[in-house]
Formats: C-alpha cells, structure tokens, sequence
C-alpha cells in the first residue's frame, strides 16, 4: 500500500506523517509536491501538520488554492483515504472537504500537550482498530484549533455518526461539542487535530494513534483482497 | 529621482558624524589610517558595525581567548556560525547560543522571534539540519505591566517563530530578578544534526566564483542593529528608536529546506548567515576568512523598499537571507534549486583576488575597504578591571542559616517563586514535539532528542544562576557549568561541549569589566574539569538601563550523547517503594540562594556556595556508570530552593508520595543550595549495585504509595507534612497567576 504525503510550502510535519507510516508501520509512503496534480498512483493521501504559508491568512486558507488539491479532491471523490491531521485537517476545511471552520484557540495561545481523545465512532476506516468509547492519549500542538461550526451542522454531523473523535478530559481550544476528529458523510475523508503520528511509539509517549494508520491499512488489504 | 543627501567625508571627521553610528575618535582615526584616506559615509557604515562589539568582540576578545576550545570530540570551534562536535558514526551535532536582548527590550514579540530565526540560520549554514531549539530567558519580576507584557510577548515571539518553521523548542529556563526589570535577556539556542561531509563554512575563494543573494528582499529595517545592540537601553522614548526587524517563518522554512538541498551541490564554496550587519559582515567576513576579496554591484541586491541608499543596504538587519559563493557557470543550477522552493537567488557580485570589499552603486564604487580591516583589524580593548567593594565585603560575611517558622509553609511560598514554579505556562505554548524524536520532553532536567535511525540520544539544557555569579564570578561561573552538566548527566547523558552566551553591563565599568573576566575563569576551569569545551558563543554587554546593569549572566547552553535511549532517564520517581537516595553532604549554604532572595524583598548577599570541581566531576561519572547500567530509575539535580524542592519535584507529575528522613539541622537540611548534589531514586533489587557505584549516595526514604510529601529530621521530628497535590497546585499555578493579575 502507497500513502502520499503531501508537502505544502511551510508545512513541517511531512516528515512526521512519513516515518510514522514507513518506519513505524513499515508501509511504503512518498513526499508529493505541492505543484503535483495527479495522484492516481496512491492508496492513501495524507495531509500533514505544521503551518503551510505560515498560516497566512487563515490556517490552511492559502493551501486550499495549491494544484495539488485538484488531485486531493480527486482521490476523494475515488473514496481513496484521505487523512488530514492539524493543519491538514484545517485544509481539508477550507477545501470544503469536511464542514465547519477553525479558529483561534478559545485563550488565544498555542497549545501542545497530551490530551485525552475518546474514539466516538470505531466503524471508520480510520478508526476499525480501535474500540468505541476507548480512551486515547495523543498530542495537540496547534494556535488555531477551535472548531466551530453552526448548531444545525452540528445536529447534522451527530445524526450521520460524523464526530469520529471528542477531547474527553477537558477541551483545550474551545471546539463546539468537544470536536477532536471528523469524517465526511461518504467516510473517507478524516480530519483530526490531535497528531496520531506524535502517538506512534512508546519511547516518544504514548503509541495509542498508531491504529489510526493500522485501520487505513487494514481497511485497504481487506477492500484489495476481496478484489483479487 | 531624489538622491539623498550623505555628509562628505570631511564633515562626518569634523562633526564627529562617526560618533552617531558608535564609533570613537580613536577608532575612526584608526579607520582613517588602515584606509589611507577619509571613509565616505558607507564606509565608515562598514567600519562602524564591523566594529561594533557584537560583530568583533572588542571588549571581550581577551576574556574569550581563556576558554578552553579543543578536544577529540570537537571538529569546529569558535568562528564561525556555530561550532560541530562529533558524536561517531560519521555524525556531528552542530549548535549555538546567541543573544537577542536589544530588539526584545523594544519588541518583544519579534526580537525574541528574530532571535530563534537568526540562530536557526546560524545552524543550518553550517549545513545541519536543526533538530531542536532551546531558551533561557529573563525578566524582571511579573508585578508590574511592563515585566509581564515582555516576558508574555517574548514567549509568544519564541512560540510563533519556532512552532511555524517547524523546529521543536525542547527545553529552556527562565529566572526573573528585579535586576531584568525592563531590560530583558532573550537567548536562543539551536542544535543541528550533519553527516561529517556536509560541514560547510563561509568562504568566498576561487577568483571569478559567482557571489549570489539568497531569501527574503532587503528592506530598511534593522539598519545598525549590530551597534545599537551594543550600547545601553535608553530610557529617552524619543531616542528609542525601534531599528527591530521582522521575523518570516514560513520564508525561514523554505530558505532552510532550500539551503539543506544545496549544501549536497558541490557547486557551492561557502555559504554564510546575513546576521548582525547583514550584508557587510556576511561578504567581509567570507572574504577575509578565505583570504580573497569580494565586488558587489548593490543594483543587484534584491530590494524591498525604495531609493535603498548603499549605506542602508550594506547596514540592514532584514531577517531570512543569506550570502553564497557558488562555482562560476553554475548559477543557473543554483536558480533552479531555490525557484523550487519560490526563493530567489541572485547572483550580485564575484570573488576577486584582492582582498578588498569593493561595491557599486548606480555605476560608481561607493566603498572600497580592505576585507581584513573590516573583518580582522577592529582594536582590541584589555579594558581596566577592578575587584567590587561588595565582593570583599560578601566574601567576609559568614554562611548564616535563615530563620525558618513553618517549614511547610516555606516550602510552598518557594514553590510560587516564579524562578522555581512549573514553566508549563510557557513550554505549552512551544511546539517541542515537532519531527517526532523528543523523547524527553519540557520539564525534567535536560531535554532528550533522538538521532533518527541509530540507538542515541542527544542531552540539551541551558543553565545559569545569575545570583551567584554576582555575589562571586569565579564560583558563579564554575557553578553555571557544572550544573548544565548535572541535568545531562541526569538524563542519561554525557557532557560534550557547551556553548555560551555572555550577557553582562557595559564592560567600560572596571567592576563588571572584572565579573566577566572572573566568570570565564570559572567557566574555563569546569569545562576542563568536565572535559566540555567551548565550541561557540556570544557576547551581550551593555544590558543596562538607567545606568543599572543586569546581573552578571553568562548563560551556559550544553548538549550531551546519550549513547542509548536505554539510558534516558527523567527527573520523577517512577514506583512507590523505591529507595531514595542523596548524593552528597549538605552544608549550609544561603548566599544568593531562592530563600535569601525570598525573605529579603529580593536582595541577596553573602559568599555563594563553594564547588569542588573534582568532587563534581567524580559525582557526575559514578552517577553516569549507575545510569548505564540501568541501575537509576530517577535522577535529579539539587538546585534553587535545596532538597525540599527538588524532592517535590520528584513528585509532581506522579501519583506518588515520599517518607524521607534529613541529617542535620533542619532548615539547611531543608533549603541549602550546596552544591554537587542530587536525589535519585531507585529500585530496592538495585539498591546494592547502586550504592557501590555511586560512593557517597546516603539512603534517605523512600517513595510511598501515599501520595504525601513526608520529611523528618533524624531524630522522627517532623518537618513537613503536606499532600502533594496541595505542593502540586501551588507549583503548578504561580506563574498563571502572576500574568492574570493586574496591577
């Protein structure tokens, strides 16, 4: 199986999404330009962390206009996985890929720190390995992670199972309904604030977000094999 | 077009014009000599900031040449933009501190925020990508607006510029004194990771090679930083100019990645940061080193602001660019890499053979100076030095132990000290978990990095006790080192090297004149013990306000190998009955100590503690071979505030208490800031094996399930009693508390 990892420009946390998925997980995993438009040879499409056009703007607002959402959008519309995590998540945004919007954190700082992150929904394919209700420790490190969205999106997003993960011990940016992670209404577009790839090895903290990319991977054999 | 008006050369010797830009007579005469005529205004601009203290060490120099500089491990030393120490397998650790104290006194957000930016560059043209960023900090006390808009904006300044490009800041230190009050210390350091064959270094040779202008455009801002860095913080507000620059990021970011790329080119001779006097010490300096000279057409450079005068240009201070030397016929090759990264590189001038810096401007030579006058012949002062009064006079006084009613309650009002309160306030705002290696992260005693792809781990830390260094240098000095090398040993870690960051008053005052050169001598003598040389540095003089000079501060920044992540160790206890032991006699020891400071409305006096640098060393080894052999299950340095403190913070962050029992009487048993010391914790199935490695480790209690911090004296008397949640919670919420309040 072969993930993208897509480099905006600023965008740091490329790198972790890529040893997280080779090193870790031992999957194949390539950088893709930011001016690449065609994506077609990738299973699975990650959008990094950091802070693309140093957040200019808005978070994730200039990434929007780069030729590689054409093919993001694309691999979307295909039902390929998509994953975006920090400020690929506020990409995934500000592309209309996911509902609601970010804004700045509700104390007006930056924050990183480990945060307790319970799985809502496990019946996703990024979230199979896990079990409903666990309980997860996984870092947060962003300024403008507090996402809102209006109350009749909210119903909407509760009725269709879209709230993939809640802060369960406390909410560190003000997010409406707790909202740490969310799916799109076809499930396979995912955007999440915490970064399970800072949660993919015990020496570092804590391993519990590595079953967000053991799912996708899962998923993708099974799907692949039922193919064959 | 209007050109403006710059006085001749006659009138900037007749009225003193030189003097503006912070020379003196004698320096411009010694200018006018080495050039054999009258400089012109841009030349006596190049002079003038070359000359500065920041660009040439004047004042320092002398003081500097004491500091132990070599070793097996070190592959570079001072002298260039950061110093390399090898740490085997064809790897070198890269770093460096340096100081970004004028532009954050002024604008704290963007002068701490250059000052991450600067050092970064500082690293990665030496040709290593950094792997973390560290800080030390000071600030007046938080009981007033002006002390805790600085030290929040400054914070705010590291987070921006850190978080956005991507380099964890992994650990830091802060201490506040009255003596900072509206003239804040900025340090920042950045440590960086290479391969042997990508060291690069700021040559401009090979007559013909192109000189190309890499990054953001020039603008006007942070013209004569370098000299207004070194003189006093005026307390004129409309001589307070603000020459601060602005920091970019996300430019940094792609000028980064861009030059990383590059350095794997073999069509690059020499690459150099545009720092402190921008494009004059970056195209002088490479040239001298090299032994070449450079031409510059300014037409060239690539320009922000309008009608830049070549003055304006050679002195601005604009963030984010650096000064490359490539092969001639190869720049097209250079072009295409930094277009890559929507950079621009451009080729502005060549190397020459004549060792002279020579720059046009609109079709004429504006200046024409000898590289090595610039670079190399700046005067060297060995400035007048004299013992303080109150040094004798504290040397005289005997060790007094304070009179203590409640130890409990003691305890916890040290804990609200903001200088030993939880930094979480701070470290939460800096992303110290970006590229995924921070094993260790804020708040044990040294951070752990991980070396992708191999079993070792670097140790940072950053260090000084000011209060120290001014009741006695020397000592100060010693005691600064010696405890950077207390946290990485903690750690797991061992010593390699340091580098330094030396901030003290205006260096013409005989007194502090004299506590730089005593506080070298101390730094000196415990590198040597601690075999960690000096492999770069700063200096900072002149921090001084309303003629009130900060504390002598010569902040230590040190890196260690940890040869295995096995070894890694944090500072809090990990299981309820393990053993708690403590390294080394406590003796009483108040001068300058958190306690002194505390009951005397901030003033300190007295001798500080004595250190026995072989008694460090050997404390240090044995601890180091028990960490090893995995024998420690918890290390941590007896710091400010004496064993109660630090035993405390043993506990917090667990669910953990502690029974321990004290010799001696009980308020040095309790607060002395002796020296060499350190409480670790360990398994009772180890304890044998630990006490024959470490000698003179006493077995003092042990950690309990019960989550209460119990200390007794000897004789079953107790101390204190108190749950750690209620220490926790005192620790956890002073320096919130003190940046909520208002006046």
């Amino acid at each position: 199986m072969k993930f993208a990892v897509i480099q905006f420009p600023g965008a740091s946390c490329d790198l972790d999404l890529y040893h997280a998925v080779t090193d870790v997980l031992g999957e194949q995993a390539e950088y893709v330009h930011h001016q690449e438009t065609d994506l077609s040879a990738y299973d699975a499409i990650l959008l990094p962390g950091g802070a693309s056009y140093g957040d200019a703007v808005r978070a994730g607002a200039l990434a929007r206009t780069a030729p590689v959402m054409e093919g993001i959008i694309g691999a979307a519309k295909d039902g390929k996985p998509v994953l975006g995590v920090g400020n690929g998540f506020q990409v995934l945004t500000e592309a209309g890929l996911l509902p609601g919007a970010f804004l700045k954190n509700r104390d007006q700082k930056f924050v990183c720190r480990s945060v307790k992150v319970q799985v809502v929904n496990s019946r996703t394919m990024f979230t199979s390995e896990y079990t409903e209700g666990e309980e997860l420790d996984i870092p947060i490190a962003h300024g403008e992670g507090n996402f809102y969205c209006d109350e009749e999106t909210y119903s909407k997003l509760k009725e269709n199972n879209q709230i993939v993960f809640v802060y369960s011990d406390g909410n560190p940016n003000g997010s409406v309904g707790d909202i740490a992670g969310l799916i799109s209404e076809k499930g396979n577009v995912l955007g999440m604030m915490p970064h399970p790839e800072r949660a993919a090895e015990s020496i570092l903290g804590s391993e519990d977000g590595l079953n967000v990319f053991k799912s996708i991977v899962k998923e993708w054999r099974e799907s692949h094999a039922n193919q064959a | 077009m209007p050109t403006k008006l710059e006085p001749t050369a006659e009138q900037i010797r007749d009225e003193k014009i030189y003097a503006q830009m912070g020379m003196t007579t004698e320096e411009f005469e010694m200018a006018v000599k080495l050039l054999g005529r009258l400089p012109n205004y841009t030349e006596t601009g190049l002079f003038s900031s070359m000359w500065s203290e920041h660009c040439s060490y004047k004042s320092s120099k002398p003081v500097l040449r004491k500091f132990p500089t070599e070793g097996p491990q070190v592959l570079m030393g001072p002298g260039e933009g950061a110093g390399i120490v090898d740490i085997g397998d064809n790897q070198a650790v890269v770093f460096k501190m340096e100081s970004h104290n004028s532009p954050s006194a002024i604008e704290p957000y963007e002068g701490a925020a250059t000052g991450v930016g600067g050092v970064l560059r500082d690293v990665f043209s030496m040709g290593a990508q950094p792997i973390a960023a560290v800080n030390s900090l000071r600030f007046g006390e938080l009981d007033n607006d002006r002390d805790r808009w600085l030290f929040e904006e400054a914070v705010a300044g590291i987070a921006g510029y850190g978080n956005t490009i991507g380099i964890p800041t992994v650990a830091g230190e802060i201490q506040f004194d009255p003596s900072y009050a509206g003239k804040p210390l900025v340090n920042a350091m950045a440590i960086g990771l290479l391969n042997h064959e990508d060291i690069q270094r700021g040559l401009a040779a090979g007559v013909g090679n192109t000189v190309m202008y890499v990054g953001a455009k020039t603008g006007r801002d942070g013209i004569h930083g370098a000299t207004s860095s070194s003189e006093e913080i005026s307390d004129d507000p409309g001589k307070e100019r603000a020459p601060v620059q602005a920091g970019d990021p996300f430019t940094e970011k792609l000028l980064m990645d861009a030059c990383l790329e590059l350095v794997k080119s073999d069509a690059l001779i020499g690459i150099q940061d545009m720092g402190a006097a921008g494009l004059t010490s970056s195209s002088a300096e490479m040239a001298s080193k090299a032994g070449f000279g450079i031409e510059m057409n300014l037409d060239l450079v690539p320009q922000r602001d309008e009608d830049m005068t070549a003055y304006e240009m050679m002195l601005s201070e604009s963030q984010e660019r650096m000064l490359i030397v490539v092969q001639k016929g190869r720049e097209q090759e250079v072009i295409d890499l930094f277009a890559k990264y929507d950079l621009e590189a451009v080729s502005i001038g060549h190397v020459t053979d004549d060792k002279m810096l020579r720059l046009f401007h609109k079709g004429e030579v504006v200046a024409e100076v000898s590289a090595d006058a610039l670079a190399e012949d700046a005067p060297v002062y060995n400035k007048p030095s004299r013992e303080p009064g109150y040094f004798r006079e504290f040397q005289e006084m005997e060790q007094q132990e304070p009179e203590v009613d409640n130890y409990t309650e003691t305890l916890v009002s040290l804990l609200k000290q903001p200088t030993i309160a939880s930094k979480e306030w701070v470290y939460s705002q800096f992303d110290h978990q970006a590229r995924t290696n921070t094993v260790v992260a804020p708040g044990s005693d040294a951070a752990v990095v991980r070396v992708r792809g191999t079993e070792k781990g670097l140790a940072i830390t950053a260090d000084c006790n000011s209060r120290y260094i001014y009741l006695d240098p020397e000592t100060g000095g010693k005691i600064a080192v010696a405890e950077a090398a207390r946290n990485i040993v903690c750690s797991g870690g061992k010593p390699l090297a340091i580098t330094d960051c030396l901030n003290f008053g205006s260096p013409d005052n005989p007194e502090i004149f004299w506590q730089l050169e005593k506080s070298a001598d101390g730094i000196s003598a415990a590198c040597l013990a601690l075999d960690a040389p000096v492999i770069s540095g700063n200096v900072s003089l002149y921090n001084e306000r309303g003629g009130k000079p900060v504390y002598p501060t010569p902040t230590i920044g040190m890196v260690g190998l940890v040869e295995n992540l096995k070894h890694a160790t944090t500072q809090t206890a990990k299981a309820a009955g393990d053993l708690v032991y403590l390294i080394g006699e406590t003796k009483t020891e108040f001068g300058g100590s958190e306690l002194q400071k505390m009951q005397n409305a901030g003033k300190i006096s007295g001798k500080a503690p004595a250190i026995d640098l072989d008694v460090e060393a050997a404390r240090q080894e044995s601890l180091l071979t028990a960490i090893r052999e995995g024998v420690v299950s918890s290390a941590h340095d007896v710091a400010e505030g004496g064993v109660a403190v630090a035993l405390s913070e043993k506990l917090f962050g667990t669910k953990f208490g502690a029974d321990v029992s004290l010799e001696g009487s009980a308020v040095s048993a309790l607060f002395s800031e002796t020296q060499s010391r350190f409480l670790v914790t360990v398994k009772p199935e180890n304890a044998t094996r630990f006490e024959a490695l470490a000698g003179d480790a006493v077995k003092v209690g042990t950690i309990t399930e019960s989550p209460r911090l119990v200390i007794r004296g000897k004789d079953g008397s107790s101390y204190i009693e108190e749950d750690v949640t209620a220490l926790e919670s005192a620790w956890k919420g002073a320096i919130p508390c003190l940046v909520n309040s208002a006046d």
